[in-house]
């Protein structure tokens, strides 16, 4: 029997049995759907967050509190001012290059509105390093850190909230309940929030040492350095170590690149996915166990059929195919119309949730590499078994 | 109706020598079911086997069908001991050389006639529309041109059993093995039936071997093979 004319056998089978056809292929649906549309999330998270960190510009370094063992959980800085200060005039040349922070969250309140934001108490220089750039007003200067002024800068989303449809700058609002003046507000860096990130336009940048006064603390939280090149990273890397030496042990601080965080976080997520698309995977193999279960039954009702057919000249081969192609279509047409509507749920989670997704095509290619590969597996015990019935017994059940 | 006594090897089609076919019921319990069986059958024969409830006509037809292996002794088609054949031998045996008659018609109920006709063609090699072809062919020499596309379930049982016969047909096998062909039918219905299975076998040189327990069916046959208690107790050479 030509492939041909398997094929046309199973799908006539197939269809002689359509709602139970629909409803094993049903497993399968969900099985593929699932693979789909998780991984799509977790790839979605995990582009969103490295496109954060990318987005902080390149060549970056960040110096951070422990040994960077990620596993350690967070460390008690030992950074202080001075240190910025100390690394800022060891490194040569390229303007504002090295900025610190400690961060913080208070509630913000200015005319009857209230919010509840990220505060970044920041040396000068931080929005250069970081690339944020101001839509109005003017940034915070050396002298307003020098003197701990009581001036902010707002987010985008900030200065929506709490001076909705009026110009914030000149203003007086509230910071953890102490007095502060609107001086400018930083252009918006867009993407929302997610799950996955704090929202990037929804925070307030104040002088770090008015920000150590309201936080109560004399450390900074992370010191970044800018390189002025890819090639330079790994130098500036080495200033920035051999000056913190000097005051610090080698666990108090790790001095980690942007491409090495990016590596790291977009390992984690990669692994998220993967646990995700194995838990959806799950789920595919119960469907490949209702597809088994599915074609013993249509095996043994079939038995005088199958009788038949080796009476008429089939091979044991022949049946087999026969069968093995039925759950083939099966799972196959399952992983089809489960795929299409995986990428259909991407997209309307993409659209409706904050929660960023993105198919991607090895998805694509394992639901439905992994559909087929299901029947195949899981219809080789029932064809086997039709293959290999007897004839005479065959024809002889009623 | 030629009788097919021919003394050259030639004709001869088939040859049951001294064949036996033992079931094992469980572990040590044997039942012998046909206990050496020796007859032959050439090119253009009609024979039918009779004996009772049984008497190992099943087991004979099984054997004669090749869907089979004897126990013991040989049956050979064209010259060829079975069981030395591999089953896809078998299965291309039973696709080129058998066409079967079965009392309860064996169609595929969600077939039409004509794909229930061009079954044993996809099991060989030819194009969808050769095999068309010849379903059609072989349905029109059934008298059935005109139910085509019916489907068993709206055919009557001369019908059913009709299109059963072009499907045994349709490929030209060198013999008809019939399993009570009329055991479900009425009389006059059972007497047109033999009757379209005689005109084939008279037309096409086709040997006809009818399995029956019907006197009056097993009268028309050139030759009578009487069976019972698993041997032969009549009729066992031409």
């Amino acid at each position: 029997m030509s492939a041909r004319e398997a094929f046309r056998v199973a799908m006539q089978a197939l269809i002689a049995n359509r709602l139970r056809s629909a409803l094993t292929t049903l497993g399968v649906l969900i099985g593929v759907m699932s693979v789909v549309l998780l991984v799509a999330i977790g790839q979605g998270a995990r582009s969103e967050i490295t496109g954060a960190i990318e987005g902080l510009g390149s060549n970056l370094l960040f110096v951070l509190p422990g040994d960077g063992d990620f596993g350690g959980g967070p460390r008690r800085s030992s950074f202080v001012l001075d240190d910025v200060e100390r690394i800022d005039r060891e490194l040569l040349g390229g303007g504002t290059r090295v900025a610190g922070y400690t961060i913080g969250s208070e509630v913000l309140q200015a005319e009857g509105e209230r919010l509840t934001a990220t505060v970044l108490a920041v040396t000068a220089g931080y929005p250069a390093v970081l690339s944020r750039e101001l839509a109005r007003g003017q940034g915070l200067t050396e002298s307003d850190v020098v003197t701990a002024r009581r001036v902010a800068v707002l987010g985008a989303t900030t200065a929506e909230t709490l001076f909705p449809g009026q110009d914030p700058i000149g203003r007086t609002m509230a910071i953890g309940g102490v007095r502060y003046r609107v001086v400018g507000v930083l252009a918006r860096v867009g993407g929302g929030g997610s799950p996955f990130g704090p929202d990037q336009d929804r925070n307030v940048l104040v002088p770090i040492t008015s920000g150590q006064r309201l936080f109560g603390t004399d450390r900074l939280d992370a010191i970044f350095v800018r390189a002025t090149a890819t090639q330079t990273v790994e130098a500036d890397r080495a200033v920035v170590r051999r000056v913190l030496a000097q005051r610090l042990d080698a666990e108090e601080f790790s001095v980690i690149s942007q491409d090495e965080i990016i590596g790291v976080v977009g390992d984690i997520l990669q692994i998220l996915t993967l646990v995700l698309a194995a838990i959806a995977g799950i789920s595919l193999l119960v469907g490949g166990v209702g597809v088994s279960n599915i074609m013993l039954v249509s095996v043994s009702e079939r038995t005088r059929e199958i009788g038949l057919r080796k009476a008429l000249g089939a091979r044991t081969r022949d049946i087999t195919r026969q069968f093995l192609l039925e759950a083939i279509v099966l799972t196959g047409i399952g992983g089809a119309i489960g795929l299409a509507l995986g990428i259909a749920g991407a997209q309307l989670v993409a659209a409706l949730a904050p929660v960023p997704a993105e198919v991607t095509g090895w998805s694509i290619a394992l639901a439905l590499g992994v559909s087929v590969a299901v029947g195949l597996v899981f219809g080789v015990l029932p064809a086997r078994r039709a293959g290999q019935l007897d004839p005479v017994a065959a024809l002889r059940r009623d | 109706m030629s009788g097919g006594v021919a003394a050259d090897a030639s004709a001869l089609l088939l040859e049951a020598i001294d064949v036996v076919r033992t079931y094992r019921l469980g572990r040590d319990v044997e039942v012998p079911a046909l206990r050496g069986v020796s007859f032959q059958v050439d090119h253009g024969d009609y024979v039918a086997i009779v004996g009772s409830s049984g008497s190992g006509k099943s087991t004979l037809l099984n054997l004669l069908g090749v869907l089979d292996r004897p126990t013991s002794g040989q049956v050979r088609y064209d010259g060829r001991d079975v069981r030395e054949l591999p089953d896809a031998e078998l299965a291309r045996l039973r696709n080129q050389r058998i066409g079967f008659v079965f009392q309860s018609f064996h169609l595929l109920p969600r077939l039409t006639a004509v794909d229930n006709v061009i079954l044993p063609l996809v099991y060989r090699p030819g194009t969808k529309r050769e095999r068309r072809e010849r379903a059609e062919a072989a349905l029109a020499a059934v008298g059935l041109a005109d139910r085509m596309a019916h489907r068993p379930g709206e055919l009557s049982g001369g019908q059913q059993q009709r299109v059963a016969i072009a499907r045994a047909l349709v490929t030209e096998p060198a013999l008809v093995l019939a399993d009570e062909p009329t055991g479900n039918l009425d009389t006059t219905t059972g007497e047109d039936i033999m009757a379209l299975l005689e005109s084939i076998q008279a037309e096409q040189d086709t040997a006809l071997v009818v399995i029956t327990h019907e006197p009056e069916i097993a009268h028309r046959a050139a030759r009578t093979i009487v069976l019972r208690d698993g041997v032969i107790a009549d009729g066992s050479s031409p």
